[in-house]
């Protein structure tokens, strides 16, 4: 697959490697994807780092939760996509053959735009997780409920009422429960698709701190169409704009001085 | 002025139209009500605790000693005994359509259209499917297995009434899962697989959960639908008369249904029998719209929270 | 795996190489749901085989009805093959092995005396389940004219499904001539001119009257309606095609309804805004917007109300009278193709060529119920095409 030739995009022009300061865990090479005929994504190709949020913003329809979909393989899901290049994590191709998708998965959490917990009590929806890999005894059930629980920082709002329905906390609430829900079986990369685009200003605040609290043990990937939110918490930025990667450097440098004129236009407001 | 008068005319035979849709919709629940009551009425004179519980003896048409309680026993045997296969076959089946199907395979295509046009089969063409596979085909050939001297499985029974209802509703427990399992939204399905879920774990232990209420309806709605019934087993199972309750699924069986049947068309003197015969449509009709009305009341929960989620 | 250890975290990544078919219960689930819901086809394969399997002697022209059957003399039986002696003695090979020759010779010798009292009829030696008898009329011995006759029960066995096929077919006009037009206009209502608080009553109310078996819609037909019509439209035969065709509108209505219903709704309601917009009144924009958005979807409301009128079975086998009169005219008696199979089978031999026959017209109820989904269900994908396309 590496003999695809690139249209438009010639190696000059290809976004220039950033300087990393933290080791690359997810490596993506020339990855295009194709809904049916239409093609989706074009050419990507980009570097993540290891515990470090990196942001994928652009207007929507760009491809950015597409490209996050890619690296846990959802988009597997959906029938008549079909991928092209390499994406390795940890120096594994995820689409080569052998690769257990459900293994893949467990390593890799996920947060969705709009909160999904399961309409069972609080605990049983860390607990789903957990059970899935074999943890069944009580105690150790407890203790990972609880760790999880504290490390998406709702702990203590929910610690009295563990055994009621998550679908009666606030959207907020919700979504931390579903943070929580993600990282107890304790993945190394999570990928949040516009985490926090349903919630009101304060649970944004709040989820942004958890995700700077978060990045310490996690490998975080972010989707986000707001740009300060971008600014406020990610390492480095990529930029999309229909199906191409514009721009991709450190956050710094994307807000302040981006080297592409469509980067400029899309963080300044002027479109988008 | 003309224009005027123009527009009121449009507003006249608007609301001429309106009112005779109005009506049309009036005369439907009028007839519903009419049959509903008349039973009611009638019924509820003859219906008492003896009624319902008695045996009858050989001459059921005596109003003072007759009693449905073979009958209401052979009608619920049956649906129960259809009911167990017919649920885990249809929610399977459903199942695949809905989360394992290649949207616009040719098989699902077939599928789909396989059980649109079981929906549309004749019950009488069920009765003589049941009767020229079930006993004759199934039913012999188990006999000949077994040796037995005389025919045990090659005759009209129970078990072959109940499975020749299965297949009629088969489509109903389809239709009615697969609405309920498209009313699980798509996200608790993305987050349990995002955990690294396999896809039958999500099934089996996210999906189908919240899809039980909608299932459940389905399974009412065919046991409903199977109960009322009476061309499918006529060939299959049912009994004009039997001493005895069945007792083992090659027995034969009376029916409810079968019995109203019995009773307007058979009675020596109708006139006279006229109650018992009431009283037998309001026992089946209890039982068929107590379930039917439990089923109408859950499927329009479950379409309304649809409605909410999307 | 590989047993090299880079690292604490590659080693942790090679887990995800197990192959694709690290889950064989998986596998094996996905390919057992699979053959499950096949089950569905093969349901409808078997009805067609197992019911056409029964009728293909006839079919095949195999069978022979005629009252006079040539007899073999009792001292030929030693002079033909088994199995022609056993065909001729109308044995099962499992009978025909367990009885003795003296038995066999009884049998053949009444037989013999079988034929001699056989009636002295020309017609005796017609066989009459032959194709041409079954649909064209015949000049029977005895009658006036060439005429269509279903007389299974009868010295000369009479097999006109003509009859028949009139019964079911003018029993059903009169039922979607009824139950058509207060579908259709209930449909209306309850989708474009109702408010919604009754609408949440109406709808479920009218579709449980689908819940009433059709045994009581059959009775209610026999005992009150056959009374009152009779009073009110002063016709001679109490139990009739209008009486049973009535009584089957209301199994019909409800079908008719949820269907029209369904695509009367799944017209985008921007058309009906559009048009009040233009200043129409509601009716005239459920009449001449919505209605002809969902025209498709009503007539396959129709097509599939009129599938389900021609296989219903106790309402007609209740109401309509059982005569097999060849005639149109709706307030004679009637003889469907449904009600006669109910109420013949039990009574015909079975493997006979009266048995045969009734399955022979299941099998072809069938096809035309068949063909009649297949024509519902075209319309109504034309449907769903036409929405998508505008919308």
């Amino acid at each position: 697959m590496a003999e695809i030739t690139l249209p438009k995009l010639n190696l000059s022009d290809a976004p220039a490697a950033p300087a990393i300061n933290a080791p690359t865990l997810i490596e993506i090479n020339q990855v295009s994807l194709y809904y049916g005929a239409s093609k989706a994504l074009k050419n990507i190709s980009v570097n993540l780092g290891e515990k470090i949020v990196t942001a994928f913003i652009g207007p929507s329809g760009c491809g950015k939760s597409t490209l996050l979909r890619c690296i846990n393989r959802m988009n597997d899901l959906i029938d008549n996509v079909r991928i092209e290049g390499s994406m390795k994590v940890a120096g594994q191709d995820i689409y080569a053959k052998d690769v257990d998708v459900i293994e893949l998965r467990k390593r890799i959490g996920m947060v969705f735009q709009k909160s999904n917990p399961f309409p069972k009590s609080i605990y049983e929806n860390i607990a789903y997780g957990l059970r899935l890999h074999g943890m069944k005894k009580k105690s150790e059930l407890d203790e990972h409920i609880e760790q999880s629980l504290r490390g998406a920082a709702i702990w203590d709002e929910v610690k009295d009422r563990l055994h009621t329905s998550a679908l009666g906390l606030s959207g907020g609430q919700q979504q931390r429960i579903c943070i929580a829900r993600a990282i107890a079986i304790k993945p190394e990369i999570i990928l949040m698709d516009e985490p926090a685009s349903a919630l009101d200003p304060l649970a944004t605040a709040r989820i942004e701190e958890l995700i700077l609290e978060l990045k310490k043990n996690f490998t975080i990937v972010i989707v986000t169409h707001n740009m300060q939110q971008a600014a406020r918490i990610s390492d480095y930025t990529a930029f999309f704009y229909i199906g191409e990667l514009i721009e991709f450097d450190t956050t710094t440098k994307i807000f302040t001085n981006p080297a592409k004129k469509q980067t400029e236009d899309y963080v300044t407001g002027r479109f988008g | 002025m003309k224009h005027r008068f123009h527009k009121q005319g449009f507003r006249f035979s608007s609301a001429f139209f309106t009112t005779l849709t109005a009506l049309a919709t009036f005369l439907i629940l009028a007839i519903l009500a009419v049959i509903l009551l008349d039973a009611l009425i009638y019924g509820w004179r003859t219906l008492s605790w003896h009624f319902v519980s008695t045996i009858p003896k050989k001459d059921f048409f005596d109003v003072k000693t007759t009693g449905v309680l073979p009958m209401i026993i052979g009608t619920s045997i049956r649906v129960i005994v259809m009911a167990i296969f017919v649920i885990p076959i249809g929610v399977i089946t459903a199942t695949y359509l809905t989360e394992y199907a290649p949207s616009g395979s040719i098989v699902t295509r077939v599928i789909r259209a396989a059980v649109n046009n079981l929906a549309g089969v004749p019950s009488i063409v069920f009765g003589l499917f049941g009767l020229g596979f079930f006993v004759n085909f199934v039913g012999k050939n188990l006999d000949a297995v077994f040796h037995n001297p005389s025919a045990v499985w090659g005759q009209p029974a129970l078990i072959w009434a109940s499975l020749t209802l299965a297949v009629m509703t088969l489509p109903v427990v389809i239709v009615a899962t697969e609405e309920s399992l498209k009313a699980v939204p798509q996200g608790l399905r993305e987050a349990s697989l995002a955990l690294g879920a396999t896809k039958l774990e999500t099934i089996i232990k996210i999906v189908l959960p919240q899809a039980l209420p909608g299932i459940m309806t389905g399974g009412i709605l065919a046991v409903s639908r199977a109960a009322g019934e009476v061309a499918p087993i006529l060939f299959t199972g049912v009994a004009y008369y039997m001493a005895s309750l069945p007792t083992h699924l090659t027995d034969q069986f009376m029916d409810l249904g079968y019995h109203v049947f019995v009773l307007s068309t058979q009675s020596p003197n109708i006139q006279q029998t006229e109650p018992i015969l009431y009283a037998t449509v309001l026992v089946l009709l209890m039982l068929t719209f107590a379930l039917n009305l439990i089923a109408v009341i859950v499927r329009a929960r479950v379409r309304r929270k649809m409605r909410s989620l999307h | 795996m590989s047993r090299e250890k880079k690292s604490n975290r590659t080693a942790g990544w090679m887990g995800i190489q197990r192959g694709h078919n690290a889950h064989p219960i998986e596998w094996l689930a996905e390919k057992f749901i699979f053959l499950v819901s096949l089950s569905a086809i093969v349901m409808v394969f078997l009805i067609f085989a197992f019911v056409l399997r029964e009728a293909l002697p006839v079919v095949l022209g195999k069978m022979d009805s005629a009252a006079v059957q040539p007899v073999i003399p009792v001292a030929d039986m030693d002079k033909i093959p088994a199995d022609e002696l056993r065909t001729y003695l109308e044995l099962t090979p499992e009978q025909f092995a367990k009885i003795n020759h003296d038995t066999k010779k009884m049998l053949m010798e009444s037989k013999v005396e079988g034929a001699q009292e056989v009636p002295d009829n020309p017609d005796a030696k017609l066989n009459t389940i032959k194709w041409r008898y079954l649909i064209f009329p015949h000049q029977w011995s005895g009658y006036a004219k060439p005429a269509y006759i279903w007389q299974p029960i009868s010295d000369i066995k009479k097999y006109n499904i003509i009859p028949l096929i009139i019964g079911s077919v003018k029993t059903t006009i009169v039922a979607l001539l009824f139950a058509v037009p207060l579908a259709l206009g209930a449909a209306i209502y309850v989708s474009q001119l109702a408010n919604p608080r009754a609408k949440e009553f109406i709808k479920p109310a009218i579709e449980m009257l689908s819940g009433i078996p059709s045994v009581v819609a059959g009775f209610f037909a026999l005992i009150i309606m056959a009374t009152v019509l009779q009073k009110v439209f002063g016709y001679e035969s109490r139990l009739n095609s209008f009486v049973a065709g009535i009584a089957l509108g209301f199994a019909i209505i409800p079908v008719v309804f949820s269907l029209a219903e369904d695509a009367l709704t799944s017209v985008p309601r921007a058309y009906t805004q559009a048009a009040l917009a233009l200043g129409a009144s509601r009716w005239q924009a459920a009449w001449q917007v919505v209605l002809p958005a969902a025209i498709p979807g009503v007539s396959a409301a129709i097509i599939l109300g009129f599938g389900r009128a021609i296989g219903e079975t106790m309402i007609v086998l209740m109401a309509s009278g059982n005569a097999s009169i060849m005639s149109w005219n709706i307030f004679d008696s009637a003889r469907t193709i449904t009600a006669t199979i109910a109420a013949e089978l039990a009574e015909a031999v079975f493997g006979g060529d009266h048995y045969r026959l009734l399955f022979l017209i299941g099998a072809l109820l069938f096809l035309v119920t068949f063909l009649t989904n297949m024509a519902g269900e075209l319309v109504m994908n034309r449907l769903k095409k036409r929405l998508e396309g505008k919308s």
